[in-house]
């Protein structure tokens, strides 16, 4: 049992406000990730959570209780940082066994726990390393350990895999989804910039901006039915395309957004024309830039078998009942 | 006017008939080498020769410095044979022996004369007739023997003269000397005495203080640190004579019939020492990743368990640095010493103790030598014993 609940929790440093008016659930056992752009207040929350930051308005309630103001040790929770922050005089066992021997664990049993996390993240040959002698996907991996050992109600995670490269990444990525079935009754709070591991990983998304919360819901809500034009921005790779002006007015919006897996390459009546300006061939899909005259290039996914000429004209339209209407304020237009 | 410079043809850094290890040496590589290895010399030649001329031997070094320790020097000597009364007769014939050296057993004589315009008139071995009868042989030991047929009756020993070598010659009598007779030793002790503590003392209160100011939050942290800040800048001279009238006063207060204790040594070093630990302490702890003193809180440590667990040993070459830095200062001071302790001879330390052999046996330079060497070995011993502390890399692996 582990039940997170933020009521209208808000954060700021002097006159600066960081969090504002943050009002979230997270049940037991789910897997929530934030996500964000850079300075949103993503690990300003996460830290928040963890106590390591005060609290300046609202209430976090940890299965029912306020917590505001109980140390970070006594809220059951551990935190895996984006810079691994391992204790670097002390070999891999007892960065492991820190919290374990604060909390007065008999010898054996540390050793037992200890020697279990290794087991599962494949650590158990380098229980006598320092920090120093190891690579960046096991110091990584130690870091995961330090917080399994301890079986903690809540995991924080700070964008732990940004300092991995991409094989490493994908590697740790499933760890994380394995420990999380492995562990269902732990709730994890995730925090990343990355598309994938957030659409992958969550069981739920919640999308922040300026300290605000924009949106949350199952990652299939969040691409399904974006609550707002920044939301429908942030998920989904290659980013929805936006137009404004005629194409969208006759859409009846302000701003008309469609996924470039929702256009389609054709010369049917209404296709909007280009000139082809790039392309990029991941093999499975291309993906062409096009310039249609507005500031960014419309990004279309084709067939990876198809090549295009760079400058030669092209026209598109979207898939019928694929497109997202926005009216001035960003919010979307039903029906 | 302007002038058109043509472009110079530049010039290849490495031309193919030069070795591969000049290819690399520019001017300026090899003028910091050049005074790197000036620096050197200036370091170590005088502390080779403090070294070398202390343990020479005294005669030796009287005469000759430290640079010639290793070649055989020549000396002239004289001394003068006993009188008739110390003849032995052997088989009808009169002798007198002895050894122109007496005891002295590390010279050799090379020749010897009877005359002192002709020291070196006769090679050792060879012998020379006397005037008073008889002949006088010397051995390359010294050992000398005048035989005669007839009794010997003078009353006045003959000199003879000689030219001898000495070869080179090592010892630590000096030191033995230095240490026990000129009650070095005892100063020599008196100096740990006052260092050991005086060193202690200023960075265990450094440490902790400068945990809090670097790691706690607390009212005022800034201004505290501005204000050791400023102490940094207070120079000794003007604060010692208050500060002893105070210790004094003090010392009265508690009955004490003394104030010239080491324990007032001990809190005048701790006093002086500590701005300057607590700032670099400080610097040093705040500079540690802040994530690792997180990740221990979340961990469960408290703050006393954060500072011995993660920030001492982590911080080990920055104590390492100010205890050499305190312990030179402690060691080499006198001025401290002399107003904290006074010039009574049971708690002088060593810089007391040499200022006052300079007066006392200025010309003695054996026991100078030996009792600078005693001086600047310790500090060569701690600087050695804990260089291998000033190592970076010692957060190597905790972040990215
Ligand atoms: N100690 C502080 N004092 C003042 N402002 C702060 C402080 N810490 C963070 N901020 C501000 O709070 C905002 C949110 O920071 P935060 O670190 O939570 O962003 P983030 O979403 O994690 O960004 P990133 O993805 O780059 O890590 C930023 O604008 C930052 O400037
Ligand atoms: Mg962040």
């Amino acid at each position: 049992m582990s039940h997170l609940k933020l009521t209208d929790v808000s954060k700021d440093y002097g006159h600066v406000q960081v969090l504002k008016h943050i009002n979230l659930d997270i049940v037991s056992g789910e897997f929530m990730v934030f996500v964000g752009p850079s300075g949103s207040g993503k690990s300003t929350l996460l830290r928040t959570i963890a106590g390591l930051e005060t609290i300046t308005g609202g209430t976090l309630e940890i299965d029912g209780e306020v917590v505001n103001h109980r140390a970070p040790s006594k809220r059951g929770i551990a935190m895996v940082f984006q810079s691994y922050a391992l204790y670097p005089h002390m070999n891999v066992f007892d960065n492991m066994a820190y919290a374990l021997k604060i909390a007065n664990e008999s010898k054996d049993e540390i050793k037992r726990k200890v020697e279990a996390a290794a087991e599962t993240l494949q650590l158990s040959k380098y229980l006598k390393r320092l920090p120093g002698q190891l690579s960046g996907g096991q110091r990584q991996r130690v870091a995961i350990g330090r917080a399994i050992v301890r079986d903690p109600k809540v995991f924080l995670f700070d964008e732990p895999l940004s300092n991995l490269d991409a094989a490493l990444r994908v590697a740790t990525r499933l760890q994380i989804a394995k420990l999380h079935q492995e562990m269902s009754k732990s709730t994890m709070i995730y925090v990343t910039h990355d598309q994938v591991e957030a659409m992958t990983l969550a069981d739920r998304i919640c999308v922040l901006r300026d300290g605000m919360l924009e949106q949350v819901g199952t990652p299939m809500e969040l691409y399904e039915n974006p609550q707002s034009l920044f939301v429908a921005g942030f998920i989904g790779s290659p980013k929805m395309n936006f137009f404004n002006g005629a194409i969208a007015g006759k859409y009846g919006a302000e701003t008309l957004g469609v996924r470039p897996e929702h256009l389609e390459i054709s010369d049917r009546e209404g296709s909007w024309s280009g000139k082809v300006i790039h392309q990029e061939n991941l093999g499975s899909d291309n993906f062409i830039y096009i310039d249609m005259g507005g500031e960014e290039p419309v990004v279309v996914r084709a067939d990876g078998a198809s090549h295009y000429t760079t400058g030669a004209p092209i026209s598109i339209a979207p898939m019928a009942n694929k497109t997202y209407r926005f009216d001035k304020a960003g919010k979307p237009i039903k029906g | 006017m302007t002038t058109a410079v043509e472009q110079a043809p530049a010039i290849p850094r490495a031309s193919t008939g030069r070795p591969s290890w000049l290819a690399g040496l520019t001017l300026g590589r090899a003028l910091t080498h050049l005074a790197l290895l000036v620096l050197v010399l200036i370091w170590t030649l005088p502390t080779a020769g403090l070294l070398i001329s202390s343990l020479r031997d005294k005669d030796q070094l009287a005469v000759s410095g430290w640079w010639t320790a290793l070649t055989t020097s020549e000396t002239q000597g004289v001394t003068r044979i006993g009188t008739a009364e110390a003849q032995v007769e052997e088989g009808g014939r009169y002798f007198i022996r002895g050894n122109v050296f007496g005891t002295d057993t590390n010279k050799t004589v090379t020749a010897f004369g009877l005359s002192n315009a002709a020291p070196g008139a006769e090679p050792a071995g060879g012998s020379v007739e006397m005037t008073d009868g008889g002949a006088i042989t010397v051995q390359a030991d010294g050992a000398f023997e005048w035989a005669s047929d007839a009794p010997f009756a003078h009353t006045r020993g003959p000199r003879i003269f000689y030219v001898s070598a000495i070869a080179p010659r090592f010892t630590i009598d000096n030191y033995i000397e230095v240490l026990t007779a000129s009650g070095v030793g005892r100063s020599f002790i008196n100096s740990f005495t006052v260092t050991i503590p005086a060193t202690i003392i200023p960075i265990l209160i450094a440490a902790f203080a400068a945990y809090a100011l670097a790691w706690m939050r607390f009212p005022f942290r800034g201004l505290i640190v501005a204000l050791v800040v400023g102490l940094l800048v207070v120079p000794l001279q003007m604060s010692l004579i208050p500060l002893l009238s105070l210790y004094n006063d003090i010392a009265k207060l508690f009955g004490a019939t003394d104030g010239k204790t080491y324990l007032g040594v001990w809190l005048a070093h701790t006093a002086f020492g500590l701005p300057l630990a607590i700032y670099l302490l400080r610097n040093y702890m705040a500079g540690l990743p802040r994530e690792i003193m997180e990740s221990a809180r979340i961990d469960g440590a408290s703050h006393f368990k954060i500072f011995t667990t993660m920030v001492l040993p982590l911080s080990f070459p920055a104590l390492a640095s100010f205890s050499i830095f305190q312990f030179l200062w402690v060691w080499n001071d006198l001025l401290v010493a002399m107003v904290f302790l006074g010039a009574q001879q049971d708690k002088l330390v060593l810089t007391g103790k040499l200022v006052s052999l300079l007066g006392s046996r200025g010309n003695n330079w054996e026991i100078l030598t030996a009792g600078a060497f005693v001086t600047i070995v310790v500090p060569l011993i701690v600087f050695f014993a804990l260089q291998r502390y000033f190592v970076r890399g010692l957060l190597a692996g905790s972040v990215k």
